[in-house]
């Protein structure tokens, strides 16, 4: 079935996929949104605990789709992630950080004795919250603005600043899609919160946060999207490999790929009708279905514009020739292939993700389930 | 192609690995035993409707989550870790590694977050039925993550199913059942999770040999040792079988690392086990100072020989042997490495020849020069070395790494046994020597099992990928300050956690089973 694919074919299917699961991870860091919201949200001890509960059901399914992330970029386009990782060092490196330190936290926080203190491991989970999602989408904002790396005939990279990828913090269209994650992860922690605690307090206290989070999220997102519809871009020549600047290359994309410019409104609206419905209607809890599934189509044609249609998906500012695309970064023809018969699990992974969660939130959590469980967070 | 290399920058790129790995380490193998012996647990529960083996299982669960948690922090490191610090590797077999990560996060560790949060949580909002497979998932998902992992690593010990592209400068896969059903990675897995069993039967021995010297939770202590000891006493036997086909594996495909773990310098027909030994301080046969002499030894004749061969006549290449050439049990010649050396010079010379040409248009230029480089790309890593000696791992390390482990395998066994028998035999309780024993062998089982793998990986060495990569040539062009810096970041960090979680284990034993999971 794969193989008869052509290797152009592969590599846009698992830009795809990798996509897709890029996407779904930002959809998931509502645990990390919802982590930066635990004293705002929680006022007493109980409802902190209510919070934290109900995210540390849900923060490895996050952390997971990172780690498979990664994994998936590595195995489908090796000289982004030798390129990438082994250049922006110390962004990535502050990334891992943000995550080691999370992945303890929720099942240490509560424990007794556990040397550092609850209020520690809360502070590892905001630091997670806040660092991680603004770093990541900084990162990813490099997709379109390029980065400072060469790249050998022998396909070994080096990067060209001392500051291992932190410089990336200086072009504000990166920054802005940093905070637009960060803003945006906000706001589907508190959807989660109203869809899945039992408490008037901590609904209202959440439905506050839509507008609190909401409203910056919107101004982010807005100059990140119409800043990236007006700027050059980083076009690649079908025929000869050669990358060059191009006007409105964006927009263009998005123009010839009339599929993703509905996905990304179809996205952009169910992430308005998300917010503004849970805000608006008194008792409304679905609001993170809208929201959630609408990032995922944003983030999805978002990925997609930046790596289809003859476009550099990590650009070169140190050497424009450097560039990386789908093409010259992938893997070979054999393993797209065995890589893509692994890729016709994906489906049966998502259906018992769905049904485990189902069977795990039929019952919202109250504060009568945290006085009788045993094994708390 | 590896121009100013910084040897500096090698060696602390290392050094963060080999941190990183240990102290992940510590908590994996637990990890993957505990899940199947908590799974046992639950079927007994689920069998028998018993209440007091739900509450058996739940204490185990709970040891088991405060352990599960730091070994997921631990662990996302080591995979972006590839690509921070050996970004030249990640190209080079990237083709063929990445694929195996991948893997591991769709089918493995989806599996294992997915059905650990029913497994904690859902005790009182799934079925009976549905939590014992979701315990039972949360094991296979936990040691599939493992087999995939140890795929990839059995390739960098042996690597097969893969051809060179000069064009992209890197290894190619072209048979992935190849790489999956490589010997060395089926041994590899099994090896490694059955020590993995034993590591968590020996924990459950221990904490429950201290519950029975308190004289608390005495039954639900002597549960926890038969379950623990059955699943310890086959798993051992596993391991052994399993331990045994990799070295018969190791002596063909890694003879150096073979040679370097018995010690054995100079090889010879019908050779002889060390199976204790101490190293001197001097050197062995005045060939290499990192070969030293034995203080004493005690050898089993012929042993060697037959655990390599299953022939106690068969010839055994030491060192030297392979340092100067030998020619092996089936009749290959193996050329000395001095040779090789000069045909990975040839190699990588024929690739730069290959890419100028390329560059040039050059059609009958890249030609000749990919013939010259497929005549000589068996040993292309070699071509990176000057002195033959380099390609000897540290003998000492080597050596008593492999006998640490060995030794501790074989006393576990005798450990299982015993529990067994003074649980049948009732007396158990009084024995306080034996209860004290088992509380010590905790820490024995972690020395063994970080022995295994400092045997596998430093034993590799020079190489990361054997044959074709040295590890100096894998490293990513950063300074080697940023990694002395996340070097010591890594060790207060983990240090910190590891000191956390100690502490947490330790309370949570105190507190015990009558409590439920706190």
């Amino acid at each position: 079935m794969f193989e008869n694919l052509s290797h152009l074919a592969l590599q846009q299917y698992w830009w795809i996929i990798d996509s897709l699961l890029g996407s779904l991870l930002v959809f998931l860091m509502f645990v990390q949104g919802g982590q930066t919201l635990i004293y705002r949200i929680g006022k007493s001890e109980l409802e902190r605990t209510m919070v934290v509960n109900a995210l540390g059901r849900k923060w490895e399914f996050t952390f997971t789709t990172l780690v498979t992330f990664g994994g998936a970029m590595f195995a489908s386009f090796p000289l982004f992630y030798s390129t990438s990782f082994g250049g922006a060092y110390w962004v990535w490196m502050a990334i891992l950080f943000c995550f080691i330190i999370q992945a303890v936290a929720y099942e240490f926080r509560s424990k007794p004795n556990n040397v550092w203190g609850a209020k520690t491991f809360e502070a590892f989970l905001f630091i997670n919250g806040l660092l991680g999602t603004i770093l990541i989408g900084t990162a990813v904002g490099t997709f379109f603005n390029g980065a400072e790396f060469t790249v050998n005939d022998f396909n070994q990279s080096k990067w060209a600043t001392p500051y291992g990828g932190l410089e990336a913090v200086l072009n504000f269209h990166n920054v802005a899609l940093g905070l637009t994650v960060f803003f945006l992860a906000r706001v589907l922690g508190s959807l989660y919160f109203m869809n899945s605690i039992e408490s008037d307090q901590i609904f209202a206290r959440s439905k506050k946060q839509l507008l609190v989070s909401g409203i910056p999220f919107l101004v982010f997102f807005l100059f990140f999207a119409v800043r990236l519809l007006i700027m050059d871009g980083f076009a690649v020549d079908a025929q000869t490999s050669i990358v060059s600047m191009e006007s409105f290359k964006y927009l263009h994309n998005l123009i010839a790929m009339p599929v993703v410019a509905v996905l990304f409104l179809a996205g952009v609206v169910g992430v308005l009708f998300g917010l503004v419905k849970s805000y608006l209607l008194e008792k409304y809890t679905k609001g993170i279905w809208f929201a959630g599934g609408g990032t995922v189509l944003v983030v999805f044609s978002l990925f997609l514009l930046a790596g289809l249609n003859n476009t550099s998906f990590y650009p070169s500012l140190a050497d424009l020739q450097s560039s990386l695309t789908i093409q010259n970064a992938s893997s070979s023809h054999y393993t797209l292939t065995a890589m893509s018969y692994v890729s016709l699990m994906v489906p049966f992974v998502i259906a018992y993700i769905v049904w485990a969660w189902r069977a795990m939130n039929s019952k919202k959590i109250d504060a009568q389930e945290i006085s009788s469980e045993d094994h708390l967070y | 192609m590896i121009e100013n290399l910084d040897l500096s920058l090698v060696d602390w790129s290392r050094a963060q690995f080999a941190l990183t790995a240990m102290y992940h380490w510590i908590f994996v193998p637990l990890t993957l035993g505990m899940a199947f012996i908590i799974a046992i647990m639950e079927t007994i529960y689920v069998k028998t409707n018993d209440p007091a083996w739900k509450k058996t299982t739940k204490f185990w669960m709970t040891l088991f989550g405060i352990n599960f948690a730091i070994g997921v922090a631990t662990g996302i490191i080591l995979e972006f870790e590839f690509g921070t610090n050996w970004s030249n590797y990640s190209w080079f077999v990237g083709d063929i590694f990445g694929a195996p990560l991948a893997i591991e996060g769709i089918m493995a560790f989806f599996m294992e977050s997915t059905f650990i949060a029913v497994m904690f949580f859902g005790w009182n909002k799934v079925s009976k039925k549905f939590h014992l497979i979701s315990t039972w998932l949360v094991a296979i998902g936990s040691n599939l993550s493992a087999l995939w992992i140890l795929v990839a690593n059995g390739w960098m010990q042996n690597p097969v199913g893969m051809k060179f592209n000069p064009d992209t400068a890197r290894n190619e896969m072209d048979n992935f059942w190849d790489v999956l059903f490589s010997p060395t990675a089926v041994n590899k897995f099994l090896h490694t999770i059955s020590s993995a069993y034993i590591l968590a039967a020996v924990f459950v021995i221990g904490v429950s040999a201290w519950y029975i010297l308190k004289k608390t939770n005495v039954v639900f202590a002597k549960r926890s040792i038969v379950v623990a000891a059955v699943f310890g006493l086959l798993t051992s036997l596993f391991t052994v079988m399993t331990g045994d086909n990799s070295a018969r594996e190791i002596v063909r495909d890694q003879p150096m690392k073979f040679a370097a773990f018995e010690g054995l310098y100079n090889g010879s027909k019908g050779a002889g086990l060390v199976a204790l030994g101490i190293m001197s301080t001097s050197e062995g046969d005045g060939t290499n100072e990192n070969m030293k002499d034995f203080h004493f030894k005690i050898e089993i004749p012929n042993m060697l020989s037959y655990m390599a061969y299953l022939d106690g006549n068969a010839f055994v290449p030491g060192v030297n042997d392979i340092i100067n050439g030998y020619t092996d049990n089936d009749g290959e010649i193996h050329p000395p490495v001095t040779e090789k050396m000069e045909m990975g010079r040839k190699a990588i010379a024929a690739l730069k020849a290959y890419k100028a040409a390329k560059k040039t248009d050059d059609t009958v230029g890249a030609k000749e020069a990919e013939k010259e480089l497929k005549a000589n790309f068996k040993y292309f890593g070699y071509g990176y070395f000057s002195d033959p000696y380099e390609v000897v791992p540290s003998v000492s390390i080597s050596f008593y790494s492999f006998h640490i482990m060995v030794g501790l395998g074989m006393y576990f066994i005798l450990l299982f046994v015993l529990c067994l028998v003074y649980i049948y035999k009732g007396s158990v309780v009084n024995k306080k020597w034996f209860l004290r024993m088992a509380i010590w062998s905790i820490p024995l089982a972690y020395l063994a099992s970080e022995c295994g793998w400092i045997l596998a990986e430093m034993g590799r060495q020079p190489w990361v990928i054997q044959d074709l990569m040295p590890t100096m040539a894998a490293v990513s062009s950063i300074d080697s300050m940023s990694v002395i810096i996340t070097f010591f970041l890594f060790l207060i960090v983990f240090t910190g956690l590891l000191i956390a979680e100690i502490k947490i284990m330790l309370k949570q034993i105190k507190i015990g089973p009558n409590h439920g999971g706190n």
